[in-house]
């Protein structure tokens, strides 16, 4: 444990360093981060305001809340793993990875949440300034602030351990920009992030909930906007875990797999 | 002998390769039905390395060098044979195994490219769970050994070829391994460089009693660092012993260089001249007779100096490749 707590340490001063590196493309790459969410905020806002202030269960101001919290969230439980890992397998530079006794995910978890913990400050600030430009309406109840926290973690392992086991399908396919396409797609559209998922026709809510997406993006959303009564923000946190443990399994096995064949074919 | 800290028996790597003919109609074709081939990159090969020892790894370009060593540092999976490393199975990936072993490849990067190397070490420190003090230790020993002094502040990408590997090996010693593998460590340095690397690997060896096997196209790399030369083509051993003994096996001549006046005199009727500068002859005579053409040579002509010589080690492992070639 000590060696882990030594490891993530170390990986945040290394990611530090090579932020600072890079300090024009990161203010590019967070510009993208604040436009997407952005831009179905203002498409919605006009929606809303031409269908007389709201559209479904949905306020103009509450859209904005909505859009607003998704930013952070998305933030948060952003991955680029399938671009990398495409890159290591492509390039070989995975058999240094194989070379070393730990596991490679503790150094891609503790990467990412290091350029997180760099970045979130600045996104807070862009956040509070949307929301007073967009009058966004946000009075989340006491109790759902204190599970947002833990919903927005799990949120962002299971996105973690899902898009990196996906990231593996690199192990057997050079080209797996096809698979990303997908995903993200579906991403986009089952998690919330392009339309609250209360407002799809219910069928498609159903598939929402049913598959991870939603779990990874959306709930900590509803939580933090108050749309859950405690029993259900627990069982919600509840299928997290089941998501969580799921996703484990998942990627321990795919893993063995993919080391499998990547050490037949050589790189 | 003790037991050997590597240990290989009949190793053997087969990879499938899907081959295509040029033109559309193959191309097509293709889409149906995939022609596969078998290739046999490493075709049983088996050696033992005592603890300690450093052993040259020798072989052109494809000869299954640098799938060996991946094999030996767990990286690779072999099709049949078995192989131990410190008493571990390698491509098990056992912790305490990856602890002591180390792979050094000439042609990839393991530090990170934008920022100094200090960060990359540090980050294998943590890696490793290398001890505060060891790690003290081997930073400065590696340090003073590489010249790594005014280097380790400096962005990676920054860095000359050269100086980068001399962060690259250090990034993989400093947990200071018992076993080393090294793929082609000197490649596309300069002579001075190469040389500088060469006087580190012998000084590593001998400080810290690792056993080191290294692959080299560079005969000056082999022949400076490795007493012991193990020799591969197109996946099978062809040699495994001394370098002076390999030249023993392979040579049937032995070149004389003799030196007379001028270049006008024909020296054919004494072996077969190779060249002749500023009258400065080489010739090339079957090794049997090399004492009684020195002789008739020094009786017949006014000889200024004379030298026999073995052949460069270049052309040797050339004849050995030629002489086994399918």
């Amino acid at each position: 444990m000590r060696g882990l707590v030594e490891l993530y340490t170390q990986q945040f001063k290394t990611t530090t360093a090579m932020m600072f590196q890079y300090r024009a493309s990161l203010f590019i790459w967070m510009i993208g981060q604040v436009l997407e969410p952005l831009v179905y905020l203002v498409i919605w806002t006009i929606v809303s305001n031409g269908s007389g202030g709201s559209v479904g269960s949905y306020t103009t101001k509450e859209f904005a809340a909505y859009f607003i919290v998704l930013m952070l969230v998305n933030q948060v439980t952003y991955t680029w793993i399938m671009y990398d890992f495409e890159y290591r397998i492509r390039e070989g530079t995975l058999s240094f990875a194989l070379l070393k006794p730990v596991h490679p995910i503790h150094s891609d978890i503790a990467d990412n949440l290091s350029s997180k913990l760099i970045t979130l400050p600045i996104m807070i600030i862009i956040a509070v300034g949307l929301a007073v430009a967009f009058h966004a309406s946000i009075s989340p109840p006491l109790w759902a602030i204190g599970v947002f926290i833990p919903a927005l973690l799990l949120a962002f392992l299971v996105r973690f351990l899902m898009e990196w086991t996906l990231a593996q399908a690199a192990f057997w396919t050079t080209r797996v920009s096809a698979l990303n396409q997908t995903y993200f797609m579906m991403m986009l559209f089952l998690s919330g992030q392009m339309v609250p998922l209360v407002l799809l026709p219910y069928p498609v809510q159903i598939v929402a909930t049913i598959l991870p997406f939603r779990w990874m993006i959306s709930f900590p959303v509803e939580i933090l906007l108050g749309q859950h009564t405690p029993v259900e923000a627990l069982e919600g946190l509840g299928i997290q875990v089941a998501w969580l443990i799921v996703g484990t399994i998942l990627l321990r096995f795919v893993w063995r797999a993919g080391v499998r064949a990547y050490s037949a074919v050589g790189a | 002998m003790k037991s050997p800290s590597i240990h290989v028996q009949n190793l053997r790597k087969v990879y499938t390769v899907s081959q295509q003919e040029a033109g559309t109609a193959a191309a097509l074709g293709s889409l149906v039905h995939r022609h596969k081939i078998e290739i046999a990159a490493v075709d049983g090969i088996s050696f033992d390395l005592a603890a300690g020892e450093m052993v040259g790894f020798l072989g052109p370009n494809g000869a299954g060098k640098t799938t060996t060593l991946k094999m030996l540092s767990g990286v690779l999976h072999p099709t049949t044979g078995e192989a131990t490393v410190l008493g571990y199975i390698p491509w098990k990936r056992e912790k305490p195994f990856l602890r002591q072993i180390t792979l050094v490849m000439g042609q990839r990067n393991q530090l990170v490219w934008d920022i100094p190397a200090l960060h990359s070490f540090e980050l294998n420190r943590a890696i490793y769970r290398i001890p505060p003090d060891d790690y003290r230790y081997m930073l400065d020993q590696l340090t003073e050994l590489l010249g790594l002094g005014p280097l380790l502040h400096k962005p990676v990408r920054n860095l000359s070829l050269g100086e980068r590997m001399k962060c690259e090996i250090a990034a993989a010693l400093l947990h200071r391994p018992s076993v080393v593998f090294l793929d082609e460590p000197t490649i596309g340095l300069d002579v001075t460089m190469q040389r500088r690397i060469r006087a580190f690997l012998t000084e590593y060896n001998q400080r810290f009693g690792a056993t080191v096997l290294l692959t080299s196209h560079y005969m000056a790399d082999v022949e400076a660092l490795a007493k012991r030369i193990v020799v591969i083509h197109h996946g099978k051993l062809l040699f495994d012993g001394d370098l002076s003994v390999l030249v023993q096996k392979f040579t049937a001549h032995k070149t004389i260089e003799v030196q007379i006046g001028d270049c006008q005199a024909d020296l054919n009727q004494y072996g077969e001249v190779l060249s002749c500068a500023d009258g400065h002859f080489t010739l090339r005579v079957p090794k049997a007779e090399t004492a009684r053409v020195t002789e008739r040579l020094l009786a017949d002509l006014p000889v200024i100096d004379l030298t026999v010589e073995d052949p460069p080690i270049e052309e040797v492992i050339e004849m050995v490749f030629a002489q086994e070639s399918p």
